[in-house]
């Protein structure tokens, strides 16, 4: 394997930004027909990496070398037509526009006078989907495709040129269990044709599963290269935050007081149906499932922001109903979304600003907000939770991810809530953070607070509840203590295969 | 998925037909003239009169399919149609005879496709939001105008050119057949080149789009240089008639052909939209302007019936594109 | 660490630079023409930015909650035409309330239209411009509006009475500005208008109403209208149809210049009031020289863009950044 010439080779590449130093001397290869990871925790440097590689950025110094030709890259799409392709780990298509143009965005064939050659668009188009077996034709357009069948359109694009190198940033963030298994066939299969991959993920079990050769970033240094069959998950995690991490399942049983929130028959129209459960005051409730489970819509009827077509919610044992987030909150049930960014915080908006928003009408002196009484909130939880900023003002924005989600729970504890509800708690938060994150939502619950913790995350749902509900296209499968799971017991019933009892 | 695109484009069609019928009808029992509303003659001359802001909102569709907003047309088509007219008195020009007229033109088009570069290059050189730059050319634009001339009329009569401007060809005249000539090239150039199908990838995905490598900034240019070009030919085929321009004619026009591009559907967040609705929009605004008078209807009554018709129309389009009950309340 | 400095002086000139260019502009024309910061001409500037002042107050909150209101011009006219004809009929002691109970009328239905029913508020703004121009039209009959008596009312204080040798439009202008600015920067509901325009869907994930805030803007811009509509009718005691037209886009200017993002959660009364006080002085300026009054608009456009752009290369650290 040694002795290949690597089909991409980067030396010594440096980047700075102003006051940062984002990449520092990075260098690594990738060989032929290689399937190469490339860790690190957020902001270790691997997205200005990749941009680097993908012609979006310039280094400021070192070279990249394309079958060890020097080369420089200005745009993407000249990065592109040297055979360098990046998949953006956000979907990056036009939903209006057909699979067709979609795929050669950028680079549609022309007739004269600036016309689209359609013909040959949709002809070469549809021989590139052929090759990766979907169900979909040139002419659909992308807005009507599921988010997997996009995806595949995204790797589509990776086809139309003969690639050397192809990136994948994260591709299975928003995929199937069954989706992920096309995926890997498709790298597979540019693999067997001497394609070399550099595959981007914090999901350790793909890493594991697919790749030959780990690198691993941290700080914006290369911090070397493991061989993934001769390493383990330790090993790597250490290299990545320079100590090893706790990844045990959940043993600590405290005690428990009533039942705090409970939920009979609760169903949304399409999206979930007949859910029941219930949590107790000092206990993690973990609800495990697929994407598109109805998981994120339970928690967001509960929090009232949406209303459910029959069943009856139950606090402490008294029949409420929330019609709005502010029902919920004066019932006592707060909610830490999914999207951080999009629904959790005002971006632009600092840290003590954010973290008291809710409360902000009862924290007055006068007609006007009472500065003191907000610092005095924002202090005591920015030491209960080890939230590390300069100081309040800081806009939330330029927090770290891990940070930015202690602010979203910050915010909710200091409301003093009954039940809270944390939705996808580490997305996008890396692996140091993760723990910590986890250990205080263990914390919390020891505290008297019932918590459900929505998760994606197999690992995640072990390590920190107590039960775990497992859900299958909008329906409870099965209830699980924390002694009686196993692996594959989750996974089958998150599958829809029913095993033993249905709840 | 048929029938939602047949309901997003058919829609506005619709909507001129029950404006036909609505204004025969009632104007059979209120008209104050004696002529039938669905007259022929009358319907020609509706098409005339949409010449002038059709021409511009045909432009302003693909801006707004690109994401844009050009706020500074009234203004373009103001010192185009100065220009126009100013030109032909000069001592030159006037040696030339009647072979002033395409210079006069040129002098015209020319002026509309600087003042579009303009506003094209500030957006791509600076990065500022066109709402904002146009918003600032407007006014700009419009100080131009009034120091060209002052607060003064700037008026010439060429008869060749007014022959020209009021004739007719198969029965349409002549600002007629630059608005539909405009709406075709328009159309071919929005679904079967190129360019057209990028302007819809960067209103659609703009970060896509530069990510395929599409240069978004030189495209935005060319449209506005498009649209400046368009606005001015709005004033050449209008003022080749009239003769006679004021420092305030063509204010509030690009509200106008906004409300006609919005009336035909265009998203306006952008990568979405047709050129043929956007005509729709506009003969269905003229038809409002004179079905209002025909029965009877003060003129001030088109301005609040076209503005309640504008909100009713976004109101509507909300309505169809709910998901029920189940939807997210935020 | 030299480079440092000079990196945080460029940052403070472009993050300042709309006050320094004002400061630069003042001085110029002070130089040119020392009439120009002579006591009378500045406290006149103020007075003549006054109503285009009051109403900018009411856009900013607008604009702060994410919002976009191109309806003020069209509805300060409303509310000149509505004072002016029922000054005559019922009294001005009726006619004020009345006119502010109409144009508020006018604002909670753009209120309800973008906050309840998540209009479009750019669309919404430019049909109610057009509509209410037509309600105006039908009110007056499409004519010039003008009170009888103009030597016996005492409607003229508001605009051109004085108290203590301040103007009345000044001494409005100047108590509007303070307290919004204090609803804005220190009330739970002037920070819930930063979190709505901000982050509407956080906000609303943190139990703000969001419907009810963007509402309540709309309502103070409305209110600012009517304060904005009462000084005109004061000051001219008559009017034509189409005196605020072109405002709305004006207003905007100033509340742009004064930093405002459109796109929402930032922006403070007192930067909208540089904003206005900008405007106004180059107008001033630009006629002690000479000038005609449209000069402004193109030295306005040439300020707003510049404004706008350092503005945003101070937030991305240099000045030329192509949008690729």
């Amino acid at each position: 394997m040694t002795d290949q010439t690597p089909v991409l080779r980067l030396e010594d590449i440096v980047k700075t930004f102003p006051g940062v130093r984002a990449l520092d001397g990075v260098s690594f290869s990738v060989l032929p027909g290689e399937v190469h990871a490339l860790m690190g925790e957020n902001g270790a440097g691997k997205s200005t990496l990749m941009k680097v590689l993908g012609g979006i950025l310039q280094p400021n110094e070192g070279s990249i070398f394309i079958e060890e030709e020097p080369t420089v890259m200005v745009t993407p799409a000249q990065a592109k037509a040297k055979g360098v392709v990046f998949i953006h780990q956000e979907l990056s298509l036009a939903d209006e526009l057909t699979v067709a143009e979609n795929i050669w965005l950028g680079e549609l064939p022309r007739k004269s006078l600036g016309r689209v050659n359609w013909t040959k668009l949709y002809d070469d188009t549809n021989a590139i989907l052929k090759t990766l077996n979907v169900g979909f034709d040139a002419k659909t357009r992308v807005g009507d495709l599921s988010i997997a069948n996009q995806q595949m359109v995204e790797i589509a694009r990776a086809l139309t040129v003969d690639p050397k190198a192809v990136i994948f940033d994260e591709p299975t963030a928003s995929l199937t269990d069954a989706e992920k298994v096309v995926l890997f066939d498709v790298i597979a299969d540019l693999q067997s044709k001497g394609v070399g991959i550099i595959y981007i993920s914090h999901r350790m079990e793909e890493i594991f599963k697919i790749t030959d050769r780990i690198s691993v970033l941290r700080d914006g240094q290369y911090r070397g290269t493991l061989t993934t069959r001769e390493t383990n998950e330790e090993d790597v995690t250490k290299l990545m935050i320079g100590r090893s991490l706790d990844l045990s399942r959940n043993e600590s049983h405290h005690e428990m007081g009533d039942v705090a929130l409970e939920v009979r028959g609760l169903s949304c129209g399409k999206l979930y149906q007949d859910v029941s459960f219930s949590v107790r005051k000092g206990e993690v409730l973990g609800f495990y499932g697929l994407v598109g489970a109805g998981r994120t819509e339970i928690a967001e009827t509960l929090f009232g922001l949406r209303d459910p077509s029959a069943g009856q919610i139950l606090l402490n044992g008294q029949e409420v109903r929330i019609k709005s987030p502010i029902d919920a909150i004066a019932n006592g049930i707060s909610l830490v979304p999914e999207d951080r960014k999009g629904q959790g915080l005002v971006l632009g908006m600092n840290c003590r600003d954010n973290m008291t928003l809710p409360q902000v009408d009862d924290l007055t002196a006068g007609p006007f907000v009472s500065d003191g009484a907000e610092v005095a909130i924002f202090d005591q939880y920015r030491d209960k939770l080890d939230i590390r900023t300069p100081g309040w003002r800081q806009t939330v924005g330029n927090l770290s991810g891990g940070n930015q989600q202690k602010i979203v729970i910050g915010k909710w504890l200091s409301m003093r809530p009954e039940v809270l509800i944390v939705d996808e708690p580490t997305r996008g938060i890396d692996v140091g953070s993760k723990s910590e994150i986890h250990n205080l939502i263990r914390d919390l619950a020891a505290q008297g607070y019932a918590v459900i913790v929505i998760s994606s995350e197999m690992p995640e749902v072990l390590h920190v509840s107590d039960r775990i509900v497992a859900m299958y296209s909008g329906k409870v499968m099965r209830e699980f203590t924390s002694e009686e799971v196993t692996e594959d017991s989750l996974i089958q019933a998150i599958s829809g295969i029913i095993n033993g009892k249905v709840a | 998925m048929n029938k939602d695109i047949l309901l997003k484009q058919g829609a506005i069609w619709a909507f001129i037909v029950v404006e036909l019928v609505f204004f025969s009808v009632a104007g059979s029992y209120l008209s104050v003239s004696d002529s039938a509303f669905m007259d022929f003659d009358n319907m020609l001359l509706l098409l005339k009169q949409s010449a002038p802001i059709g021409i511009i909102a045909v432009g302003m569709t693909i801006i707004m399919i690109n994401g844009n907003i050009d706020l500074s047309v009234g203004a373009t088509y103001a010192l185009s149609a100065i220009v126009l007219l100013d030109s032909m008195t000069w001592p030159f020009m006037q040696d030339l005879g009647d072979w002033a007229i395409p210079f006069a033109w040129m002098f015209a088009l020319t002026t509309g496709i600087v003042l579009g570069a303009i506003n094209g290059l500030i957006v791509w050189k600076t990065g500022v939001d066109a709402f904002i730059v146009t918003l600032g050319s407007m006014l700009g634009y419009r100080g131009l105008v009034f120091m060209y001339n002052g607060e003064q009329p700037t008026s010439h009569l060429n008869w060749t050119l007014v022959d020209f401007a009021e004739a007719q060809f198969l029965g349409l005249h002549t600002a007629t057949w630059f608005l539909l000539g405009a709406t075709l090239l328009l159309w071919l150039l929005m679904t079967r080149t190129v360019h057209g199908r990028n302007a819809y990838a960067i209103g659609n995905n703009r970060e896509a789009a530069v990510n395929a490598g599409i240069r978004v900034g030189p495209h935005f240019l060319w449209n506005f240089m498009l649209i400046g070009f368009l606005a001015s030919l709005s004033a050449v085929v209008f003022y080749s008639e009239s003769g006679s321009v004021n420092p305030n004619d063509g204010m509030l026009y690009e509200l106008w052909a906004i409300t006609a591009v919005v009336l035909g559907g265009t998203k306006l967040t952008g990568g979405y939209g047709s050129i043929i609705s956007t005509l729709g929009g506009v003969i269905a605004i003229q038809l409002l302007r004179k079905g209002l008078g025909h029965i009877g209807a003060d003129t001030e009554t088109v301005n609040l019936v076209i503005g309640l018709i504008l909100i009713a129309v976004l109101f509507l389009d909300r309505q169809l594109n709910r998901k029920g009950k189940e939807e997210l309340k935020t | 660490m030299a480079e440092l400095t000079k990196q945080g002086i460029g940052r403070i000139l472009a993050k300042q630079g709309i006050l320094i260019a004002f400061v630069i502009f003042m001085i110029g024309f002070a130089l040119a023409n020392p009439r120009f910061i002579d006591i009378d001409n500045i406290s006149g500037v103020i007075r003549s930015s006054a109503i285009l002042g009051v109403m900018a107050l009411g856009v900013t909150f607008v604009v702060i909650g994410g919002n976009l209101d191109l309806s003020v011009g069209s509805m300060m006219s409303f509310s000149t035409i509505v004072v002016l004809d029922l000054h005559d009929k019922i009294g001005p002691t009726l006619a004020i309330p009345a006119m502010f109970g109409l144009t508020l009328g006018l604002g909670a239905f753009i209120g309800f239209l973008v906050g309840y029913l998540k209009l479009n508020s750019l669309i919404v703004t430019l049909g109610m411009l057009s509509a209410i121009h037509g309600l105006t039209l039908t009110w007056s009959g499409g004519q010039n509006m003008d009170i009888a008596d103009k030597e016996g009312t005492w409607f003229s204080v508001f605009g051109q009475g004085e108290i203590a040798g301040v103007p009345v439009p000044i001494l409005i202008f100047a108590a509007l500005a303070i307290v919004l600015s204090l609803v804005l920067s220190k009330t739970p509901f002037g920070r819930k208008v930063y979190a709505v325009g901000g982050n509407g869907k956080a906000a609303t994930f943190s139990g703000i109403p969001r419907a009810r805030i963007v509402f309540m803007t709309y309502l103070i811009s409305a209110f600012c209208v009517a304060c904005a509509g009462l000084l005109q009718a004061s000051r001219s005691l008559g009017s034509q149809n189409t005196v605020g037209q072109g405002l709305e886009l004006e207003v905007l200017a100033a509340v742009i210049l004064g930093g405002a993002s459109l796109l929402g959660g930032s922006g403070t009364i007192f930067k909208t009031v540089i904003g206005v006080l900008i405007l106004g002085f180059i107008q001033n300026g630009l006629l002690l020289m000479g000038l005609a009054f449209y000069v402004q608009y193109v030295v306005t456009w040439v300020i707003i863009i510049l404004a706008v752009w350092l503005d945003i290369a101070a937030k991305r650290g240099r000045l030329w950044s192509q949008i690729a």
